[in-house]
């Protein structure tokens, strides 16, 4: 007993927390499934959650952790959505409407995005930060384009996905949770990896990780590749959900919509990135049954709001004391104070992040005079230890 | 469709985007900020010009509807300047953009809560066409043009000899230096907001001059293909703004004027600015900016 206690005590908890949840909404959807079936409503309203959080978590690879802004996220699930619907439709008549023809046309897909990801990528190595938002968003649009210009995918008005079997569709949320443990196994391994250090590297400072020896071309294309890979699957997914695929719903609009999922999560934090791309998503779908006709503005409007206040909050200067003061760790601080036993202390606890890349001469200031200060009262110091 | 004609069609369109690029690459040169909003505000221009014709549809209160949507414009720019941006100065570019993103998510809501989702006819009054030779123009079209050579003029000369104008050039320059040399940054930023809030609000009016059908999405693309245009002449330069804009102008007239290109008018502009940043990463005109550690 006690050695098993031990070793969940060495479990690093903080990594598995994702799956926890994900595996606890999964076996709370299973038991619902198993004791009277899900209702329609609430089977789509899963796999809506399910193509976000993969969406927004593979967005959060490029914004995140690689630090470059990318604006043509619903381009790459575009790429997916049509050619791995159009592989569906064209195999299933030879395989049937299974799980077979949707794992060969979620490869298809996907595979299909992670090129473009590369070709996107090629650029990226040349351009940064706004000149590259740019770069993607026009990608975005041109994938748009050209979808819905092609008579092979049926034009304006789209096509038509496969209609899979009855009980591959009723079932579809479990494997739609797979995907997503799935995409979140592969994001934190690669992110905990070698890979994942050189990426969060040259986001904080390229020019210190190219010194240190880091590829930043490869790099750079890992993250892009792996981001549009994900991005497709996602979108083959949104093919198998919906009964049509049209382009216009891959607009810029989604790109920013998935954007401000992962940073409302905060970026680089792929919990809050799952938790905000359910909000969110939940909101969305609750929302517009709720409010119909020219009131369904009015959730859009509450949506800039919140958003536009959020981020206000949350990145002003001059609210950074107030931020400091009143966070939810500082609370949790307050409440179980945690005992420092120095014999406990880990080699690799210390926080990457916080370790500072550029100089702020304002701080070093204001440093030195507080060292004076209390260099002159030592007791005062003492008495209040 | 003859040469000539495509090119004044070209010139017509490339220099409504250059109105709205010049107020991307000022912002941009300026604060250091991409202003997602700024589509949007030309959407509240032209409703501003509605709102006003549908009083009355004689021709001085026409050109009162255009001073107050220019007016409105300007207050609006200012206005989201102040609440939005002013708090987040110093913050993470990404930060700003967001909070850009979700201003143009607010105005557009706004707009549609107000005025509805059905498009709006705009009470424009016709002006004609005159024949020079063959070649029938609107004057609407040779209107957009004067004014808008006219304003660029104006304003590069404003950039170039006006006090302001040159306090502009200095802390686009070097934020840091300009604020000791004793220019109040804060005061310029929003003068630089003013100004391109007032050019939307005017690339508002030529638009309606040619469909004078109003949507709340109204901005939306003209915003996107200007933005476009911005970084295709390199973006914060204000020449470069000119160049980009009539470059896309005519690019989009020849798309156009060929059927079998016409459905991939967008995708043909966009591929335009890939290979144009591959070959040229700062745009056209722009400056190239040694890194430093």
């Amino acid at each position: 007993m006690k050695n098993i206690g031990l070793a969940l005590k060495k479990i690093k908890w903080k990594h598995y927390v994702n799956y926890v949840i994900v595996l606890a909404a999964l076996i709370v959807l299973l038991i619902a499934g198993a004791s009277g079936g899900l209702k329609a409503s609430t089977n789509e309203l899963v796999l809506k959650i399910a193509i976000s959080i993969v969406l927004a978590v593979s967005l959060s690879i490029v914004v995140g952790f690689l630090g470059e802004l990318s604006l043509g996220h619903a381009g790459f699930m575009c790429v997916g959505a049509y050619i791995g619907g159009k592989v569906a439709v064209v195999i299933s008549e030879k395989l049937g409407g299974g799980i077979v023809t949707f794992l060969i046309s979620l490869i298809v897909g996907g595979l299909c995005a992670a090129v473009c990801g590369f070709v996107i990528g090629l650029p990226a190595l040349r351009l940064r930060g706004d000149y590259l938002a740019i770069v993607t968003l026009a990608f975005g649009e041109i994938v748009k384009v050209i979808f819905q210009q092609s008579k092979a995918f049926g034009a304006n008005l789209g096509f038509d996905t496969l209609r899979y079997d009855k009980s591959f569709r009723q079932n579809f949320y479990i494997i739609a949770l797979i995907l997503v443990l799935v995409t979140l196994a592969v994001t934190q391994n690669m992110i905990r990896s070698k890979h994942g250090r050189a990426i969060t590297a040259i986001r904080d400072n390229e020019i210190a990780a190219r010194a240190s020896g880091v590829d930043v071309t490869k790099y750079k294309l890992i993250a892009f590749v792996v981001s549009a890979f994900f991005a497709g699957i996602a979108g083959v997914m949104f093919a198998c959900t919906f009964s049509t695929v049209q382009a216009p719903k891959f607009g810029y609009n989604y790109s920013i919509e998935i954007l401000v999922m992962v940073v409302l999560g905060g970026m680089g934090n792929i919990t809050g990135t799952i938790l905000s791309a359910s909000l969110i998503t939940f909101l969305n779908v609750k929302l517009s049954t709720v409010l119909t006709g020219d009131l369904a503005v009015v959730k859009d409007l509450v949506y800039a709001l919140i958003l536009v206040l959020i981020v206000i909050y949350t990145n002003a200067p001059a609210f950074k004391t107030f931020r400091e003061k009143h966070n939810l760790k500082a609370f949790t601080l307050r409440i179980f104070k945690p005992k420092k036993d120095p014999s406990r202390i880990r080699d690799d606890e210390a926080k990457w992040s916080n370790i500072p890349t550029k100089i702020n001469m304002d701080e070093l200031l204001t440093v030195d005079l507080k060292v004076q200060e209390s260099v002159q009262s030592p007791d005062k110091g003492g008495k209040n230890k | 469709m003859d040469i000539l004609s495509i090119l004044i069609n070209g010139l017509n369109v490339g220099v409504i985007y250059a109105m709205i690029a010049l107020g991307y690459t000022m912002v941009y040169g300026i604060a250091k900020m991409l202003n997602f909003a700024h589509g949007d505000i030309i959407m509240v221009g032209g409703y501003a010009i509605y709102v006003f014709c549908a009083m009355s549809g004689s021709l001085p209160m026409f050109f009162g509807a255009i001073l107050i949507s220019v007016v409105v414009c300007t207050l609006l720019g200012i206005t989201v300047e102040k609440v939005a941006y002013r708090p987040l100065r110093g913050a993470s570019p990404l930060a700003v953009l967001i909070t850009a993103i979700g201003v143009s998510y607010l105005l557009q809501s706004l707009a549609q809560i107000i005025f509805k989702s059905a498009p709006k006819r705009v009470a424009v009054p016709d002006l004609g066409k005159i024949m020079i030779g063959e070649l029938g123009i609107k004057v609407s079209t040779l209107i957009t043009l004067a004014v808008s050579v006219a304003v660029m003029i104006a304003l590069s000369c404003f950039i170039r000899y006006n006090k302001i104008g040159r306090a502009m050039l200095a802390v686009s320059e070097d934020r840091g230096a300009a604020e000791l040399m004793g220019v109040n940054v804060n005061k310029i930023i929003t003068i630089t907001f003013a100004i391109g809030s007032a050019l939307a609000a005017l690339a508002g009016l030529f638009y309606l001059l040619q469909s004078p059908y109003m949507t709340t999405t109204f901005g939306a693309m003209p915003g996107i293909k200007a933005f476009t245009a911005a970084v295709i002449g390199g973006i914060g330069s204000i020449p470069g703004a000119m160049v980009g804009s009539i470059v896309l102008g005519i690019i989009e007239a020849v798309c156009d004027a060929i059927p079998a290109v016409a459905p991939y008018k967008d995708a043909v502009e966009f591929s335009i600015l890939i290979v144009i940043l591959l070959v040229r990463p700062t745009g056209l005109l722009g400056k190239k900016r040694r890194e430093k550690v």
